[in-house]
């Protein structure tokens, strides 16, 4: 450690040989002696000097056992932070824990056999498993903390019979792609059940021979021609899904003006000749610029209108309103005054297919993937949904979206 | 967190030997899972290898003997130490026999006929994870010698026993209506039996776990009445 000495502790040599020389040392083997000590002391001034620009401490000379413990506390305390849970270990005893595998395998396992954090047989063969050149083995443990969760560990060798382990917990990962097969499970039930009844009305007409009676023929026909509009309104909301996943990481970039386009979505529920409206529009003067995409906007604001019909009683009127909060945002509230919807299922309305009365919804032509829609367009917007409703009183969905602050 | 020995050795005997159980734990763990998802899928390769893994829980019981012996032989251990080499030498039993619950469950997969329209087959999944559940923490009490979550497990157990009353009912009522279907459910009820068991044997475990820890006994359950 050259940095560590400082250049004029090389005086000790040439004094120490002065000395020798003083003390009376004669004869050669002396003066070869000293000469060669003035030769390293030398040597040794000159390799300290061309170094002099870096800082110098006190010389030691450090026992090996104590610079392996410095230098183990100094790798611990660099992974002590880490957040992926890492272990040190030999095939005896975990030698140490990080916080994170603390946290996630308890306290107690330092300095127990490994085999009392990782008690799976899976994680067992892992220590077992023969050091390779490659360094690295892996599992995945499922189990490991609790039942369903999914760990990945992957064994490092540090050097002949110490290896660190590390834990990533891959419980979310597995959480999702199990909601992936779930989606796909519901999204073909609900595919499968107008399917199976447009099959079974259709081979009532088609066993019937044209002998029916054509009032039932026309109320089956029309059966059948519900139920294909209800898949295809289905195919279409899933198509939309699908496509907003596929984007939603990049934002929109379009500028649109909010107020006109909350007024014309609101004319397209205008009511046929000589009935009352039944969604009333409340807006200011002032425009109100945001970055959206026009088409999806126009969908949330459509399924939330859509929605507020659909649910309340056909004398209610709905109450759509455009306002600016005082933190820049542009608020949108669709409000109805319909049954409102219990405290329990709010957190649930935003999932797909989730109904908080199945019957109803399919009766009123649900696909149960309209808030689902809502909620994965308004977060591409970087903006805020949020649903508030009280039993008996009704339901206000609020959209909150940046409005564009225009660059002098 | 226990008091280094001035014997190195002793230590490492000790350690040694808790990981023994714990590997023991984990095997006994795994075979339950696996043994009830063989039965729920009909997967007759998967209760094969289950059957043939209980073979180590027996070798390992024997490890433990054998390490337990001598460390009594040579160490003549006192106090907590003692109480631990004890207890590891019942939990080691216990938990073979939790094993041994594991591989009858696995032996039955191939009895039960019909398996896509047994309804109760159902319900044994949901009781077999509480039941593992309890091994799983039993164990992880062992591991971090924590009397408190120990007397948590022995908790438990009750619900284990009154999802085992209500299996049985369930396929009582279900064997008086399908009688073609006797043979399959009297397996299932061993297979419901056999958790119930292993429920029970979690808190033997717990039992153990608590006196190792703190030198007391827990106050005898009351046994449950029989069905």
């Amino acid at each position: 450690m050259r940095e560590s000495l400082s250049p004029w502790s090389s005086l000790i040599l040439p004094l120490v040989a002065l000395l020798l020389l003083w003390t009376g040392g004669t004869g050669f083997i002396m003066l070869a002696i000293t000469a060669l000590l003035w030769g390293l002391s030398l040597f040794f001034l000159w390799w300290r000097l061309t170094d002099v620009q870096e800082p110098a401490s006190v010389e030691r000379k450090p026992n090996p056992a104590e610079q392996e413990r410095a230098l183990r506390h100094a790798i611990e305390s660099a992974l002590e932070p880490v957040a992926s849970a890492l272990l040190i270990t030999t095939r005896q005893r975990i030698l140490f824990a990080n916080a994170a595998a603390r946290e996630a395998l308890g306290g107690h396992i330092v300095g127990q056999d490994p085999r009392i954090a990782l008690r799976h047989p899976d994680a067992f063969n892992l220590l077992e498993a023969p050091e390779s050149d490659q360094g690295a083995v892996s599992a995945t443990i499922p189990g490991l903390t609790r039942s369903g969760s999914l760990w990945q560990l992957t064994r490092y060798t540090v050097a002949q019979g110490q290896w660190i382990i590390e834990a990533k917990d891959r419980t979310s990962e597995a959480d999702i792609s199990r909601a992936h097969t779930d989606f796909v499970a519901n999204a073909s039930h609900e595919l499968r059940t107008p399917l199976s009844s447009i099959i079974g009305y259709v081979e009532t007409l088609a066993d019937a021979e044209g002998a029916m009676e054509p009032a039932i023929t026309n109320r089956f026909l029309g059966t059948v021609l519900r139920e294909a509009k209800r898949m295809q309104s289905l195919l279409i909301d899933l198509m939309s899904l699908s496509q907003l996943e596929a984007e939603k990481h990049d934002a929109p970039t379009a500028e649109i003006e909010l107020g006109a386009l909350i007024a014309r979505v609101v004319a397209e529920f205008a009511p046929p000749p000589g009935c009352a409206a039944r969604v009333e529009l409340e807006r200011g003067e002032t425009p109100f610029p945001v970055t959206g995409d026009v088409k999806q906007i126009e969908q949330v604001v459509r399924n939330l209108i859509d929605n507020a019909l659909k649910y309340a009683d056909a004398d209610k009127l709905v109450s759509v309103a455009l306002t600016a909060d005082a933190r820049g945002m542009a608020k949108l509230t669709v409000q109805d005054r319909g049954p409102g919807i219990a405290a329990d299922h709010l957190p649930h309305l935003t999932r797909r297919f989730y109904r908080t009365d199945p019957g109803r919804s399919r009766a009123a032509g649900g696909t149960g993937l309209g808030l689902a829609i809502v909620k994965h367009i308004v977060e591409r917007h970087r903006g805020k949904l949020d649903i508030a409703s009280t039993v008996g009183v009704g339901t206000t969905v609020t959209i909150a979206l940046p409005i564009l602050v225009k660059k002098a | 967190m226990m008091a280094e020995h001035t014997v190195k050795a002793f230590d490492a005997e000790i350690t040694s030997l808790r990981g023994l159980i714990a590997e023991m734990g984990g095997l006994a763990e795994m075979a339950i899972n696996e043994s009830i998802q063989a039965l729920a899928k009909g997967s007759l390769s998967m209760a094969e290898a289950v059957i043939a893994r209980d073979a180590r829980l027996d070798k390992l019981e024997a490890e433990v003997d054998r390490l337990a012996i001598r460390i009594i032989a040579l160490r003549a251990p006192v106090a907590d130490d003692l109480r631990e080499v004890i207890a590891a030498l019942k939990i080691a039993g216990i938990l073979e026999r939790i094993g041994d619950y594991a591989k009858n469950i696995a032996k039955r997969v191939s009895r039960i006929e019909e398996r896509t329209r047994f309804e109760p087959l159902t319900l044994i999944p949901a009781m077999a994870e509480m039941a593992a559940d309890m091994v799983h923490d039993v164990m992880t009490a062992y591991a971090a010698r924590d009397a408190a979550l120990a007397v948590e497990v022995i908790e438990r157990d009750a619900k284990v026993d009154a999802f085992y009353d209500s299996i049985f009912r369930n396929m009582v009522s279900f064997m008086v209506e399908n009688p073609s279907t006797i043979t399959s459910a009297a397996h299932l009820l061993f297979v419901a039996r056999n958790i119930e068991r292993i429920g029970d044997h979690a808190t033997n475990v717990a039992e153990q776990v608590y006196f190792a820890a703190t030198a007391e006994y827990l106050a005898d359950r009351t046994e449950r009445p029989m069905n």
